[in-house]
This record gives C-alpha cells, sequence and structure tokens, in this order.
C-alpha cells in the first residue's frame, strides 16, 4: 500500500463525493456481479508479501486530459470502478503527459490512497535527474511514496537502478524494476534480469505478441520477478481487429464474455504474469477489465487453443 | 522511447492524445477566448478585403495582423493549451514565434512583400485558401458533430491560421520571400494532417490539400513567364 488506513474521521465533502462517486459507478452492476468483481483473483509479487490483483490500469493516452474539469471527472469516475471492482495497480510515467496528476486528482477527490498499488517510472537519460524527476511524479501523485518505480524503457537503466536501490534500501520505495514495451530491447532486458535484482519487469505481452514467452517470461519466473503486462489490447488495435469476429463458444468455458475478457485471461493465466495493465476511459470497460480476473482461467491446452483461434482469424 | 530506439516506433505510438481530448482542446480554448471570436473574424474578414485590394499599406497591415496571430496561437493554444498534452509541440510553439517574428519583420519593411492585384489561377488559389480559412473552416466542427463550440477561427487556432498564411504566400512576391514564410504553415498542415488522421477525424485531408494547393499556385507559371 502507498499508505497505511487513514483514521476514521468526521465525513467530509471530498470523502463524500469520492464515496458518491464509487458508488455511482458500481450502481449499474448486478448485485451477483459486483459481488464477484470486488475480489478479483491476485498474484503474489515474487518474494514480498503483496498479492496484486492480476489486472491493473494503465494511464498511457487515457489519463493524459490536462486541466479539463470534465475529463479529469471522467478518469476520476474510471478510477472509481476500478477501486469498487477491487483494482489496486495503477501504474503511469512522466511521459505521460498530465496523466499522473489526474491520477492525484482522482487519488485525492476519492481518498484512495490507501486502496492504490502506486507504480511509476523513472524516465530520463542523465541519472542525475532521476530523483527529482521522481520527486516531481511522487508530488502529483499526491502519495506519501511510490509502491513500484521502474525505470523506463531501460533508459539509462544503470545509473537509475543504483538510484532506485538506494531509494528501497532508505524505505523510499518499496519495489522496483524495469519496463520495456511494443517487444524492443528483449536482449538489453534479459541481460538486466540476469544482473539486477529485480521485483518485477514490465513488457508487451498479449495472445499476438508472444516473442517474451521464449526467454523473459521463464527467466523471470527462475529469478522469482513478478512481470507486468503492457500493450494487452495493442492500443485498442488487436480489440479493433477482432471485433467483427465471433467469440468461439468455448469462450464461455473460460468464462470469457466478450474479446476484452478473451484476451485479458489468455494473459493473466500464463504463469510468470503478475497482473496485465489495460488503459481505458470507460467506465463499463474498466469493470469489464476486472470481472475478466476471475475463475475460471484457462489452462495450458486452453491456452494453447485460445491462441491458435486467434491466429485463425 | 527508448533511447535510441525512436524510429522503430509507428506515428500513433508517438500521438498521446486521444480523441475526446483533443476536441476538448477547441471547446475549452473557445470558451476561455470568448468573446474574442466576432473580433477574430472581423480583422479575418478585414484582411481578405487587403487581400481583394492590395496596396502597399494595407499589405503591411495585413503582415502585421497575421505575425500578431502567429504569436497569439503559439502562446495561447500551442503553448499553454497542446504542449503539455503532446511531447513535441513546444519546439512548435518556438518555430509559430519564429514565423511571428518574420511576418513583422517583413511588415515593417516597406516594400516587403508584394500583393498581386490582377486575377491569375495564383491569385485565385491564394484568396480561395484565405476565404476558406476564414469562413468554411469554423464550419468543420459543426459539420462533424463537435459542435460549434469545438470551432477552429482564423486568428484563434492553427490550422486555419497555417491554411489563410499559405493562401498569403502562394500568391506573394518576391517569390523567395514568400516560400520561406510558407515552410512552416506547410509543415504545420502536414503535421495535423497526419494528426487528425491518426485520430480518425473526419477532414484529416484538407489541410494537406492546403499545402498541395498553395505548392500549385506557387509553382504555376506567371503571366510573364508565359510571354
Amino acid at each position: 500500500m502507498a499508505s497505511p488506513l487513514p483514521p476514521p474521521r468526521l465525513l467530509s465533502r471530498r470523502r463524500l463525493l469520492g464515496g458518491l462517486l464509487a458508488a455511482a459507478a458500481a450502481s449499474t452492476l448486478p448485485a451477483a456481479t459486483l459481488a464477484r468483481s470486488t475480489t478479483p483473483l491476485t498474484r503474489t509479487l515474487p518474494g514480498t508479501d503483496v498479492a496484486l490483483p492480476r489486472v491493473g490500469l494503465g494511464s498511457w493516452i487515457t489519463f493524459n486530459v490536462g486541466d479539463d474539469p470534465r475529463l479529469l471527472e471522467a478518469c476520476t469516475a474510471v478510477m472509481a470502478a476500478f477501486f469498487a471492482a477491487g483494482g489496486r495497480l495503477i501504474d503511469s510515467s512522466p511521459m505521460y503527459g498530465t496523466s499522473q496528476a489526474t491520477i492525484g486528482h482522482a487519488l485525492g477527490r476519492l481518498e484512495a490512497l490507501d486502496r492504490v498499488y502506486a507504480a511509476d517510472k523513472v524516465w530520463t537519460s542523465r541519472r542525475d535527474e532521476g530523483p527529482t524527476q521522481i520527486e516531481a511524479s511522487r508530488r502529483a501523485w499526491g502519495v506519501p511514496r511510490f509502491d513500484l518505480l521502474q525505470v523506463h524503457n531501460l533508459r539509462g537503466w544503470e545509473g537509475h537502478l543504483e538510484t532506485l536501490q538506494a531509494m528501497k534500501a532508505a524505505g523510499e520505495v518499496r519495489h522496483l524494476g524495469i519496463t520495456t514495451s511494443h517487444g524492443r530491447r528483449h536482449d538489453e532486458m534479459e541481460h538486466i534480469m540476469r544482473r539486477a535484482e529485480l521485483d518485477s519487469v514490465q513488457l508487451t505481452y498479449n495472445i499476438v505478441d508472444r516473442e517474451a514467452e521464449q526467454r523473459l517470461l521463464p527467466l523471470a519466473r527462475e529469478r522469482g520477478i513478478g512481470v507486468i503486462a503492457n500493450r494487452p489490447f495493442q492500443r485498442k488495435r488487436l480489440i479493433r481487429r477482432l471485433a467483427g469476429q465471433p467469440l468461439p463458444p468455448w469462450a464461455a468455458e473460460i468464462g470469457a464474455a466478450t474479446w476484452a475478457q478473451f484476451i485479458l485471461k489468455f494473459i493473466i493465466s500464463h504463469p510468470a504474469i503478475t497482473c496485465a495493465i489495460p488503459a481505458t476511459t470507460q467506465v463499463e470497460h474498466v469493470r469489464e477489465n476486472l470481472a475478466a480476473a476471475r475463475e475460471p482461467l484457462p489452462d495450458e491446452a486452453m491456452r494453447r487453443r485460445m491462441a491458435e483461434y486467434v491466429r485463425g482469424l | 522511447m527508448g533511447a535510441g530506439a525512436w524510429w522503430t516506433y509507428r506515428p500513433d505510438d508517438l500521438l498521446m492524445v486521444s480523441p475526446r481530448v483533443y476536441a476538448r482542446l477547441f471547446e475549452l480554448h473557445n470558451q476561455a477566448l470568448w468573446p474574442a471570436q466576432p473580433l477574430a473574424l472581423a480583422l479575418g474578414g478585414l484582411a481578405l478585403i487587403v487581400l481583394l485590394r492590395p496596396g502597399p499599406r494595407r499589405t503591411r497591415l495585413l503582415l502585421m495582423l497575421l505575425a500578431l496571430a502567429w504569436a497569439f496561437v503559439a502562446w495561447t493554444f500551442l503553448w499553454q493549451r497542446y504542449a503539455p498534452l503532446q511531447r513535441g509541440i513546444a519546439p512548435v510553439a518556438a518555430l509559430f514565434g519564429l514565423q511571428a517574428l518574420l511576418l513583422a519583420g517583413l511588415g515593417l519593411l516597406r516594400t516587403g512583400l508584394h500583393l498581386p492585384r490582377r486575377w491569375s489561377v495564383r491569385r485565385g488559389i491564394g484568396i480561395g485558401l484565405f476565404a476558406y480559412a476564414l469562413v468554411l473552416h469554423p464550419l468543420l466542427a459543426p459539420a462533424t458533430g463537435r459542435g460549434l463550440a469545438g470551432a477552429e477561427l482564423l486568428g484563434l487556432t492553427p490550422d486555419p491560421l497555417a491554411i489563410a498564411t499559405l493562401g498569403v504566400m502562394a500568391m506573394a512576391e518576391p517569390a523567395r520571400r514568400a516560400w520561406a514564410l510558407l515552410a512552416l504553415p506547410a509543415l504545420w498542415c502536414l503535421l495535423s494532417g497526419l494528426t487528425l488522421t491518426l485520430l480518425g477525424a473526419p477532414g484529416a485531408w484538407l489541410p494537406p490539400l492546403a499545402v498541395a494547393m498553395a505548392l500549385t499556385a506557387r509553382w504555376w507559371p506567371t503571366p510573364a513567364a508565359l510571354r
């Protein structure tokens, strides 16, 4: 957690508003769905006692809304629905425009510091700029400290990992990691995974981008490193491509009612994957995504069948 | 982007805004500037009159109005609104400022730029582009479902300003100065066309078409060359 539970207090306007947003986000769900979706499956970050819901929330593009009051409220409603459905990990980066400030706005409105697992990144070539950037990010989120800090796209990773390790030793961050995306620089990521003490790596993995299965995911299991899967829908491209195609009838066997759930269940059922982080602007989609993180999940044979089906479309 | 790997990204990987955020940029801009819109339209109409009945002093006035608009759009739209959301726009805002300085510099010169008085293909295209930017481009937003609140007006937003400037520079002389002042509006229109295409916005082809028309006008043989 980013902070201990706040002490009980009188109902403030902010707290009331946060509660109303969460209630509004949850109110349209059938009771049975809500009951199920508030308890998503979790996976423990290897080597830690932190159990993370297997679907988190990304913020690339979707939360880059500037100071637009209408869109800030829309993003707050998305986060309210995310927390109401049992979500915890939210991921951002100083590279994502105003996304960090949007998250900070919503966390403040919802008084959700005790519910979020705050994952952010350091993104600069210069090591000496890292601490300043991290502090600016922390202020934007409004959290006392980050739960996870990652070196974004391996940029300046050697220097930044030393900084993050020192911060972790000092209790200024709980966990540290590295990221890449789009299947790039896997050789370098493998090299770092073998050499450095990491809690987590973040990479692109989905039902059609599966290169990570060859070396990185087995290595993560071997080394006890958590894996966060980004770009689960290839920034909507995969969903758009599949939208006109029928779900296979056997999708019901794994509880997938939509293509988004089909894809997410494929990702999070890999034994090395800690969680996937789809980004969305829609309350309905965040519910749909979190609902994918519950039983049943596909076994290995079903995963092969799922991949073959999508490949054949 | 990862160091040393930016060229492997697709254009849409570099775009940081969603269609709804891009549309809201113009709505918020119009809200913040109201009632500047009638003034912008009036000044645009004045500029169109200058194009139709040019003279040395009027041309200098037109250049000053364009310089003011480029500086205004650079600061109020690009720097204050768009740059916080989209990486790469801050230097573009600086280039808009440079364009404003160049226009103002030419406006200060007695013989900085000449506009043709006689009708020709080049003049027709130039005035047509300007009139489109002033009158028709603002209607694109309401015509495509974004509402009048999202209208993009000449003098307040970059696309119509770039198209109008293309129109002026398509017919202006001397050619070397006109080409120099045509470059940035053309680059902006191409960038805007790419952005709108990636956003799936209707009318994405309009800014690049304006560039093609301005280039056609500039390369069109002058009556003197035909003799």
